[in-house]
């Protein structure tokens, strides 16, 4: 199982209170992660990346193991801790605004 | 007895306000949706516990809210607004061609007659329609396929579509304006449109009078009168007796702002005087807050050019706020309320069409819309 931590506003929108815990087959990617969250949570569709283009929203960042992933190519296979479930994929509301 | 709730949107959540017909107690739930900006939220007048709510966030983008119990429980509806066909451009600030590209509801208008029915004006400047109670969304692309479309460019609060006017006589009539494009009528329920901007002037643009171009921020109908309306734009207050064909200006006594008069946000008219119109002038071009630190809101019985202040209960000293341009609302009970809220997060209510003003609440965030619901 692939963990998944949402930002607070997500997690509202979901009507989730901790972790999402998703089945992704592998190759586990960004893109397959997300979709997987979406199909579980169809109101998370746009808030996380564009409906159209599917490219990240700008104030949203992909954290895992300690590093930035944002600008990995969202079919990049994430980390092994990742995949295996030890390791959480976050979903970052990017510090910005008031 | 009659009720009155008041709907408003601000920089952090939504407050849904609600009293009997006396308007001197109310009841505050919120905030709903707590921390994202709530543009607007608006009643249908066809069911008034149908209320539907911009929610948008700069980290999250656009949610649509749907409540079927007066603002009690909510749910999400589609979000997925895409324009049709290929985009195209319009201008950016630096007069180059931009992609058009959505931002947010600015403003949603439920049909008259029908709760499931909704209108959304958008940025960049569009205009969208649900006819399934939001759970999809269409736009009406003739809109933006308006053959000036590719020349219409964003005012300093982005290319949005704030107003949306549906003709109580006519369901095939439309009124919509853009910041910074102006004013548009389509007469076959927005299949086609007419830029309605004759006899506007707006010295900030190359050509004073060109069809396209200027920086409408409000318009207002009374619904006995549907071809007349009401125009606040960037400078100047202006009326229409010819559905928006011809306009003229009405400033008349508004105060004086180094020369100019008329600049504000907010426009709206009396509940059953469809002569009696308000606004509240704001210094301008960059200030953005009341003359001389007081907050007044004019009255005209005349349909404009004779106007009056109204300052009993506004603050009349250091006060520096502003109301934007949908944040003014008036309720139809017999002695007409007016609301309005301010950038400093108070509402002020008034029970006597504006003779005296009070505050419902005074520490919201800042207020970004307001609307009114009479309630039997």
């Amino acid at each position: 199982m692939i963990s998944v931590v949402l930002p607070a506003h997500l997690r509202t929108i979901a009507g989730v209170s901790g972790d999402v815990q998703l089945d992704v087959a592998p190759p586990v990617t960004q893109r397959s992660i997300l979709d997987a969250l979406e199909a579980r949570y169809p109101v998370l569709r746009g808030t996380i990346r564009d409906h159209v283009t599917q490219e990240r929203r700008a104030f949203v960042r992909f954290f895992a193991c300690q590093e930035d992933l944002s600008h990995e190519s969202p079919d990049a296979p994430l980390p092994d801790a990742v995949a295996s479930g030890a390791e959480p994929f976050m979903i970052v509301g990017a510090i910005a605004g008031g | 007895m009659s009720k009155v709730r008041v709907l408003v949107g601000t920089r952090k959540g939504a407050f849904i306000l609600e009293s009997d017909g006396k308007r001197q107690k109310w009841d505050v739930s919120g905030p709903h949706f707590a921390g994202w900006e709530l543009y607007h939220l608006k009643g249908s007048p066809a069911d008034p516990n149908r209320l539907y709510a911009s929610q948008t966030s700069g980290w999250f983008g656009q949610m649509i809210q749907r409540s079927n119990d007066g603002g009690k429980t909510w749910e999400a509806m589609d979000n997925k607004f895409v324009y049709d066909g290929v985009p195209g451009t319009h201008q950016w600030y630096d007069g180059k061609p931009h992609p058009w590209e959505f931002k947010r509801v600015w403003h949603l208008e439920p049909s008259l007659t029908d709760p499931d029915k909704v209108y959304a004006g958008v940025e960049d400047a569009a205009l969208f329609h649900s006819t399934d109670g939001g759970k999809s969304w269409q736009e009406l692309p003739g809109l933006r396929g308006h053959g000036t479309g590719p020349r219409w460019q964003p005012g300093a609060g982005g290319m949005c579509l704030h107003t949306i006017l549906l003709d109580p006589s006519n369901h095939s009539r439309i009124y919509i304006a853009i910041s910074a494009a102006g004013a548009f009528r389509s007469d076959d329920a927005g299949v086609t449109w007419k830029a309605i901007n004759q006899g506007l002037r707006s010295e900030y643009i190359p050509d004073p009078t060109a069809e396209v171009g200027h920086c409408v921020h409000r318009i207002a109908q009374h619904k006995s009168r549907p071809n007349t309306l009401f125009m606040q734009k960037h400078w100047d207050v202006l009326r229409s007796d010819n559905a928006g064909d011809l306009w003229k200006e009405v400033n008349g006594n508004l105060p004086d702002d180094a020369g100019k008069r008329g600049f504000g946000f907010v426009i709206d008219v009396h509940a059953h005087e469809p002569e009696t119109i308000y606004v509240v002038p704001i210094k301008s071009d960059s200030q953005h807050f009341p003359h001389d630190g007081k907050l007044r809101v004019y009255r005209s019985k005349t349909g404009g050019n004779e106007w009056e202040p109204l300052t009993k209960g506004l603050p009349q000293q250091d006060c520096y706020v502003n109301v934007l341009r949908d944040a003014m609302a008036i309720e139809s009970l017999d002695s007409c309320g007016v609301y309005f809220g301010t950038t400093g997060g108070q509402v002020y209510a008034s029970a006597d069409a504006g003779d005296s003003w009070a505050p419902i609440v005074r520490d919201l965030p800042a207020v970004l819309s307001v609307e009114v619901q009479t309630l039997a």
